[in-house]
């Protein structure tokens, strides 16, 4: 209790420093005219209204009907959009960590498949999303599909990366010594993968799966922007940044409602973990965002 | 029948390549049921790696090893080990009944009857009282005596130990090798044991195999004389004493050689 | 090489397979396009995309460069202070978990439609969370015991720094680069389909498919993912280099 206090005043602090910081370079601009206190210099960003609203502006304009004579709130709006992408977004994060999940006990289980496909695995991440994204758009249009389809394609596509690796690491976790306990037994090995390495995996699992909803979030906004289907989060953005300069406050809430989803989705995958797995099966801390080769346990020697 | 019988048994690690290891080279061993055996050497003479060979987790690159008359696959399969290591390995996620109960869960034992034995051998270990924990909440002698009950649940005929006592204090060691001598006697098991310590080996073995290092070679086997069954005392008598000299000294000519 | 063989068999047999497939059921250029017509528009198309992946790719290592100065100025200091850690470290983890992306439109509005900061300031932004928390953990990663034993021999606390805590922290930091390596191009590429120069990848991938010229498209994305592998291949070299005693490099061999 006092540990999650602390974190919670620790959040306010530094979210109202950061407000702080906001209004007060946007003071210290209007106050200078746009320089560096004592110079000549430039500031970096220009402080007027358009360029950084105040902070209650942005605010404010969640709750101003989004059009003149509008009948909703911006927010109901924003949420809405947010609502949509987020279906499409949990569909992709459900169906990549599936995928995910399969591979990495693919691979714990075929050599001959980590070698083959691991190294693709890998290059899949570097593959630009919004790259993937127009293409995936028109075959799922010409594939008839419902528009939410190719959405939860490329937030599949980002959610499964995480998910492998950290189940393939997780697969791998037990000691060697329970792996030779587990051959002195002749277990077969079905028996090694249920008794031992999934369950060994599971605290792995949850911190994965926290990466993966992130993901499956930005697969979502970013697979939204080409598609040019008006109801989600990314057609938002894109839209309110084309009337960035009547109304620059409108695309900074949509944008803070895109981080909300995010801290919503991961905080929701948070108090699952809390729920089902025991606080001393926990991982201590989650494991660093990782990437890459998987040591496989050393050899047995002497 | 022998209970383990080794015949010229080599093993070499990478064999071919630029870092080729030559672990163990010609070993003779026989064993007869119901003997408890230690292996012991200064690190490096490839007694964990003997041990191994033996539980079919490694093969030989040459020789020939027979359990119970049959090659160590067939005596795998056929659950004739069980096992021990220096760390217990028991798994988090079980009660310490069902970590005991694991391997008969493994051989499809029914339920009501593996959880059965696997009470009787929590009792044979004096942990009956704590089959409903889980094993973070145990010390670390009470895990490893988890870690026999275990291996000893499914009545495996050759308790292969490696190390099991490493990690305790020398006062829980000594109780430990106190219950494993009982059980033993009760349960007539063929005992190889692998071991860093003198008194250790003296007290538990019927005989000791004193290795080698660089490559793992058999250099004395010695009888330990002392009357059965071993108690408290039996580390205080002249004859312990005299038993660890000779020890002491075929190590040292192993050391210096 | 017997390692990389399966992945190189795969990687011949599914473009033959591809190849094959589009030929045989005769798959229109639009839905997906041989790779052989791939090749073909890359080879008419390059000196166009030399132009535009030369902009791309060089303000995606601009933005990566700014952003891993100020993720190391920042987490050095949080690694050194605990205040300054307990302050910043949650809010770079809830970051972290949000799709800061969407900051694109905002740096185009801020630096300008044509400003090459708008996209290096989109990029450093994306990689400073994954960089900084790495580091961070990194550098506080070394066990107690070799903390201890640095005490014991009365070091100061820069000593610590440079011989226990900066090579304890270099396989989280590796591993944050390589996934700042692919978010730096995925952040160029997505501010650059907000707005900006034509002659970026982004803009023109969005452009070609615009225009059902699917060939061209692919050529785009296969050099942009081409770029990525490059990149993470590179940093995977440094990290040997750089630290042969790791594990994860060990069992790589």
């Amino acid at each position: 209790m006092k540990a999650s206090l602390r974190t919670t005043v620790s959040f306010v602090v530094t979210v109202a420093a950061l407000v702080l910081l906001w209004e007060g370079y946007k003071a210290i601009g209007q106050a200078t005219g746009g320089v560096w206190p004592g110079t000549s210099m430039n500031l970096p960003v220009r402080t007027n209204e358009r360029s950084m609203p105040h902070v209650w502006d942005i605010v404010g304009s969640l709750f101003a009907p989004a059009r003149r004579g509008g009948e909703d709130i911006l927010l109901v709006i924003l949420v809405r959009a947010a609502l949509w992408t987020w279906r499409s977004a949990l569909i992709g994060f459900v169906v990549g960590s599936f995928v995910g999940f399969g591979l990495g006990v693919l691979f714990v289980r075929s050599l001959l498949a980590e070698r083959g496909l691991m190294p693709y695995v890998v290059a899949s991440q570097a593959v630009p999303v919004l790259a993937i994204a127009p293409i995936v758009v028109v075959w799922s249009g010409r594939l008839a599909f419902p528009n939410w389809v190719p959405i939860a394609v490329i937030s599949a596509y980002l959610a499964f990366y995480p998910v492998a690796i950290n189940t393939l690491r997780g697969l791998r976790s037990p000691e060697a010594t329970s792996m030779e306990l587990m051959r002195s037994y002749a277990a077969s090995p079905g028996q090694v993968l249920w008794k031992l390495q999934i369950p060994a995996s599971l605290p792995y699992l949850f911190p994965a799966l926290k990466i993966s909803a992130s993901a499956s979030v930005i697969g979502a906004i970013v697979g939204e922007l080409p598609a040019g289907f008006p109801q989600g989060l990314g057609r938002a953005i894109l839209s309110f940044a084309s009337s960035f300069s009547s109304a620059p406050e409108k695309l900074f809430a949509s944008v803070l409602v895109s981080a909300m989803l995010g801290l919503f989705f991961v905080g929701l995958i948070s108090l699952i973990e809390r729920w089902t797995v025991p606080a001393a099966m926990r991982l201590r801390e989650d494991p660093a965002i990782e990437t890459g080769a998987i040591p496989r346990p050393a050899a047995v020697t002497a | 029948m022998t209970a383990l019988d080794l015949r010229g048994v080599g093993m070499i690690f990478n064999e071919g390549a630029a870092n080729e290891v030559t672990a163990l080279e010609n070993i003779d061993v026989v064993i007869e049921p119901g003997e408890f055996v230690s292996l012991i050497g200064p690190s490096g003479c490839g007694k964990s790696t003997l041990l191994r060979l033996v539980g079919d987790l490694l093969q030989p690159t040459s020789g020939e090893i027979t359990v119970n008359g049959k090659p160590p696959a067939r005596a795998r399969l056929d659950r004739d080990y069980g096992m021990v290591f220096q760390s217990a390995t028991l798994l988090d996620w079980r009660t310490v009944l069902d970590n005991v109960a694991l391997p008969l869960e493994i051989m499809d034992i029914p339920r009501h009857q593996r959880e059965e034995t696997a009470r009787e051998m929590l009792e044979l270990v004096q942990l009956g009282g704590f089959a409903d924990h889980h094993p973070y909440e145990l010390s670390g002698g009470m895990q490893q005596r988890v870690a026999i009950a275990r291996a000893l649940s499914f009545r495996p005929s050759l308790l292969l130990m490696d190390e099991p006592f490493g990690a305790l204090d020398e006062m829980t060691r000594e109780r430990m090798q106190m219950e494993l001598l009982a059980i033993w006697r009760e349960t007539q098991t063929t005992v190889v044991f692998v071991t860093h310590s003198i008194p250790e080996a003296v007290f538990l073995s019927t005989r000791v195999v004193v290795m080698s290092p660089r490559p793992g070679r058999v250099s004395e086997l010695i009888e330990t004389d002392l009357a059965q069954p071993r108690v408290f005392e039996t580390r205080e008598e002249p004859g312990f004493y005299e038993m660890l000299t000779r020890l002491r000294e075929s190590l040292r000519k192993v050391d210096e050689s | 090489m017997r390692k990389t063989a399966p992945a190189a068999v795969l990687f011949v047999a599914a473009l033959g397979l591809w190849e094959g497939m589009v030929r045989a059921f005769e798959i229109q250029g639009f839905i997906l396009p041989a790779p052989s017509a791939i090749a073909e528009a890359f080879v008419v198309e390059w000196p166009a995309l030399r132009v535009a992946a030369i902009g791309t790719f060089g303000s995606a290592l601009a933005g990566l460069a700014v952003g891993v100065i100020l993720a190391v100025a920042v987490g050095m200091a949080a690694a050194r202070w605990r205040g300054v850690r307990e302050g910043v470290m949650p809010l770079a983890i809830a970051a972290n978990s949000t799709p800061i992306v969407v900051l694109a439109p905002v740096a185009i509005a801020w630096f300008g439609l044509l400003s090459p900061w708008g996209t290096i300031s989109v990029v450093a932004v994306l990689v400073f969370f994954p960089i900084m928390i790495n580091l961070v953990r990194g550098l506080l990663s070394a066990p107690d015991s070799h903390l201890e034993l640095m005490q014991s021999y009365a070091t100061t606390r820069r000593q610590v720094l440079l011989k226990m805590q900066v090579p304890t922290s270099l396989p989280y930091l590796f591993s944050a680069f390589k996934v700042a390596a692919a978010l730096s191009l995925i952040g160029a590429i997505v501010k650059e389909y907000f707005g900006g120069s034509q002659d970026r990848l982004g803009q023109y991938i969005t452009r070609k498919a615009g225009l059902f010229q699917f060939e061209e498209a692919w050529s785009a994305i296969v050099l942009a993912s081409a770029f990525g592998v490059f990149l993470f291949v590179l940093i995977g070299l440094v990290e040997r280099k750089v630290m042969p005693w790791h594990i994860s490099v060990r069992s790589r061999r």
